[in-house]
């Protein structure tokens, strides 16, 4: 073969030029079933490297190896939208000596523009890359073995990185085009077994959720959309996975169809439910930073007006041109909305990690109109609360929330609470949702948080929004 | 009328959350023997604590000659339960029975007459009693149709188009009108099939039904458009209303709309079209007083 | 007050499964999902309730599911029944 770059991953780490205490990349399109993390960090703890900082756009469950990596010096930071699971409850109970810092998708795009966050090294994950470089999120010849579709968030890195390392499951002749990660900025190719499992890409079931909790909200939700004066010919809309989210598509389906409405695009992590719409006609565009379930990644294979676009294009607060900008209704989900609107994706009501930022702070900040939908009370832990553990999307960003015990409009809206009281749409003050929380459940005692910081909240524009201590047991 | 089985917690703390008009927490078929005294402790417990807001909390008990129904009586009763629903009711005397029940309940905590009674009428020999059963207590609020054990009394099964439960409705909605008390129509279990939902409501509600009685939330949306008044009678009957008013407002015993002279049955419809519409939400009620 | 062993409550979210035996005061072990929050509260409940009923002696393990003070309430009561052999309804 006349081109070098095709390596082995110890040949391809050796070639970066990377050292101890240096930055490596990774992004998350395989989700749950992501086996570059891994792989790869377990190479450089066998060839004896330590002090690593490990920038991912996310890190979930299956990422627990880690924890033996950083009792073992090898990984001392972290940077990433979101931590799950076991890695998540060590690093809150104080793993990690530096604190981890979170990001938004579009933050961490605007980061690695800006070089505020320099990579050293970039692990790329694809499902086709061609012997230069060229790389995309889809199969390419009948030999794939795995699909992500879109490879937005790892676009960034591929740009800015010192240094790309593309690993692929399927190496395809060049050339590989159109493909989201360019040769050009690609050193290195390394054939790996599997990149990864596209059967854990789904965010959530894609069949209609049938707990009733989830239809009340969905309906309340569809209907502030639907009143909101927003939902004209032409609107644009991003929604979240959870069933409520889902849900809440189906609803306003019905009546795009009754109006004769169409939507210009729908953004984001784009879902089957959106796919149909679109394959129906009511959305004119996919713009797709994440492809949240197999058919969404089938449908940016094939399908040109569903378009891959980086997570700088998707939600850069730096970047006037990105998406956001011209997002008309984002419906987001939350683990704590607090009186004031201030909204926590991130921790726990427990003190504990398990969640991530997500586009939540970049959607929420740029949107027309953003909707927050969430059960009041999630067995006895209260989503309505005085104050959020935990500070991610400030309120003012904020519009709507809706929860089953009533819908309340953010006061610096009053023409929206206007529009929604006059279709008739019973509103009720988020000082009386966290008041009726506590009614039924009691008041919790305060969280035994300790001194150490164990994650610090990035906003969007680089600034320091929050941060985390570590729980004491 | 939502049923909520009684052994369920998570259910029962957030029932009221889909709007019902009423809930009926169930002690009787959706528990087994051995959970009956859990039960029982669980809905006396929901009842004192829960705020349930405006609706109204009905509780299913065992019938009076087993061993819970005594207990579930005094239970629901300090608990301050709005009705009881009496299973399987046959005959007039078992409702003068529950009554006594009742009343020794509400005398030993001073709260005497606030208990109201809802019959199920469940078999054949309760039809041919309705009327009796329906005014044996001034605490008779309602009287229901159960359609499971009455279409097996009768050696029949339950089809879609419902022929075999004509009588029994007829009868129950004759019986609660002369008696002049609510009348409350059986369940349908098939939560997959909506369509055929639709249509049996469509039917109760022509039949004269106040209400239907359900196993889900999402059978509410169904049963709220079936029994809401549509625009245009709502319209009809604010005139009929209105022209009351005018009427009363003259001192005259006449009433009359755009020349013509309106029936007593036309009022009484008006009357039920508005309070439904109020009932749905359709319409404030401080918009009709 | 003679206490056996019983149980009541299911694992379903939002309950709290309650085991009573026979133990020299109280002693109340619980497992909770939202033990740091709740988890003091909850067993000030179970002990109050069981003072309540008159039991002053007894080893309780409970497995909380996010249950309401009313679920706990009536889950320790129905416990206790079934361990004493004493209802608080009349016969």
């Amino acid at each position: 073969m006349r081109n070098s770059k095709v390596v082995t991953l110890e040949e391809a780490v050796r070639r970066s030029g990377l050292k101890d205490g240096m930055t490596i990349s990774f992004h998350h399109h395989f989700r749950g079933g992501d086996k570059v993390v891994n792989l790869v960090v377990d190479k450089l703890a066998e060839m004896g490297f330590k002090d690593l900082k490990l920038a991912a756009s996310s890190l979930s469950d299956v990422h627990k190896p880690l924890i033996e990596h950083i009792k073992n010096g090898v990984i001392t930071g972290i940077s990433t939208s979101g931590l799950r699971g076991e890695l998540a409850d060590a690093i809150s109970h104080g793993l990690l000596q530096e604190p981890v810092v979170f990001r938004s998708h579009g933050g961490r795009g605007s980061a690695i523009a800006s070089g505020e966050l320099k990579i050293d090294v970039a692990f790329l994950g694809a499902s086709a890359s061609d012997e230069l470089g060229n790389a995309c999120g889809v199969p390419r010849s009948e030999n794939g073995k795995s699909i992500c579709g879109s490879l937005g968030y790892a676009l960034p890195d591929a740009r800015y990185a010192k240094h790309v390392v593309v690993l692929t499951d399927d190496l395809v002749a060049y050339p590989n085009l159109p493909a989201g990660i360019r040769g050009a900025d690609v050193e290195s190719v390394v054939v790996v077994e599997s990149v990864g499992d596209s059967s854990k890409i789904s965010a959530g079931a894609i069949r209609d959720s049938k707990n009733p909790r989830d239809i009340l909200l969905a309906k309340q939700a569809a209907k502030v959309v639907i009143n909101s004066g927003y939902f004209q010919d032409g609107f644009s809309i991003q929604t979240g996975t959870g069933g409520a989210s889902l849900a809440v598509v189906k609803y306003i389906r019905e009546e795009m169809v009754r109006r004769g409405i169409k939507a210009s695009f729908a953004l984001g992590g784009i879902t089957a439910h959106m796919v149909k719409l679109h394959e129906e006609g009511l959305i004119g565009k996919l713009i797709d930073v994440q492809s949240f379930d197999k058919v969404a990644a089938q449908s940016i294979a094939t399908d040109p007006s569903h378009v891959e676009v980086s997570a700088v294009e998707y939600a850069s607060g730096q970047h006037t041109g990105s998406a956001t900008h011209a997002l008309d209704i984002v419906i987001l989900s939350a683990l704590e909305v607090d009186t004031d609107f201030n909204v926590n994706v991130l921790v726990g009501s427990d003190g504990i990690i398990r969640g991530a930022i997500g586009g939540h702070q970049d959607t929420a900040a740029d949107s027309a109109l953003s909707i927050i939908v969430c059960p009041l009370l999630r067995g006895r832990i209260p989503c309505v609360v005085p104050h959020v553990t935990t500070l991610i999307t400030p309120g003012k960003s904020v519009d709507v929330v809706v929860t089953e015990y009533g819908i309340a409009v953010n006061p610096g809206r009053p023409e929206i609470r206007e529009k929604l009281e006059k279709a008739g749409l019973k509103l009720v003050d988020i000082k009386d949702l966290a008041a009726k929380a506590t009614s039924i459940i009691g008041t919790p005692d305060p969280l035994p948080f300790g001194e150490k910081v164990v994650g610090v909240v990035m906003n969007r524009d680089g600034s320091v929004l929050d941060r985390i201590h570590c729980i004491k047991d | 009328m939502m049923f909520v089985p009684g052994n369920n917690p998570g259910m029962m703390a957030d029932a009221h959350i889909y709007g019902p008009d009423s809930i009926m927490l169930d002690l009787e078929d959706s528990v087994t023997m051995a959970e009956k005294d859990a039960a029982r402790l669980l809905v006396y417990n929901a009842l004192k604590t829960i705020d349930y807001g405006d609706t109204e909390m009905v509780v299913r008990i065992n019938p009076l000659n087993t061993p819970y129904g005594r207990k579930d009586v005094e239970a629901v009763v300090k608990a301050g339960v709005d009705v009881i629903r009496m299973p399987k009711t046959e005959t007039a005397d078992e409702v003068r029975e529950l009554e006594a029940e009742i009343l020794k309940v509400e005398t030993e905590i001073g709260r005497v007459g606030e208990t109201r009674i809802m019959a199920a009428i469940e078999s054949a020999l309760g039809i041919v009693n309705a009327y009796e059963i329906a005014t044996a207590s001034k605490r008779m609020m309602g009287i229901a149709l159960g359609a499971e054990d009455y279409s097996a009394n009768l050696k029949t099964n339950r089809t879609p188009g419902g022929a075999e439960l004509l009588l029994a409705r007829e009868q129950i909605v004759v019986a609660a009108r002369a008696a002049g008390i609510a009348c409350f129509d059986t369940v349908y279990s098939n939560l997959d099939d909506m369509d055929t939902f639709r249509k049996e409501v469509e039917l109760i509600k022509t039949l004269g039904f106040d209400g239907k009685s359900i196993i889900n939330p999402r059978q509410i949306e169904v049963v709220n458009s079936v029994f809401t008044p549509t625009e245009k009678e709502i319209t009809k009957a604010r005139a009929v209303v209105a022209a009351i008013k005018e009427a009363q407002a003259k001192g005259s015993g006449v009433i009359s709309l755009n020349g013509k002279m309106v029936d007593r049955p036309v009022v009484l419809r008006a009357e039920r079209t508005i309070a439904l519409a109020v009932a749905a939400g359709v319409i404030d009620k401080e918009e009709v007083l | 007050m003679n206490v056996k062993n019983a149980v009541a409550g299911t694992l379903e979210s939002g309950d709290i499964m309650v085991n009573i035996g026979p133990g020299e005061g109280l002693q109340i072990e619980l497992q909770s999902s939202v033990a740091a929050q709740f988890g003091r509260q909850i067993k000030d409940l179970i002990a109050q309730t069981l003072e309540g009923l008159g039991i002053t002696d007894a080893h309780v393990e409970a497995i909380d599911k996010g249950a309401l003070d009313c679920t706990i309430r009536a889950r320790v009561t129905a416990a206790a029944v079934r361990a004493t052999g004493k209802d608080v309804w009349k016969d």
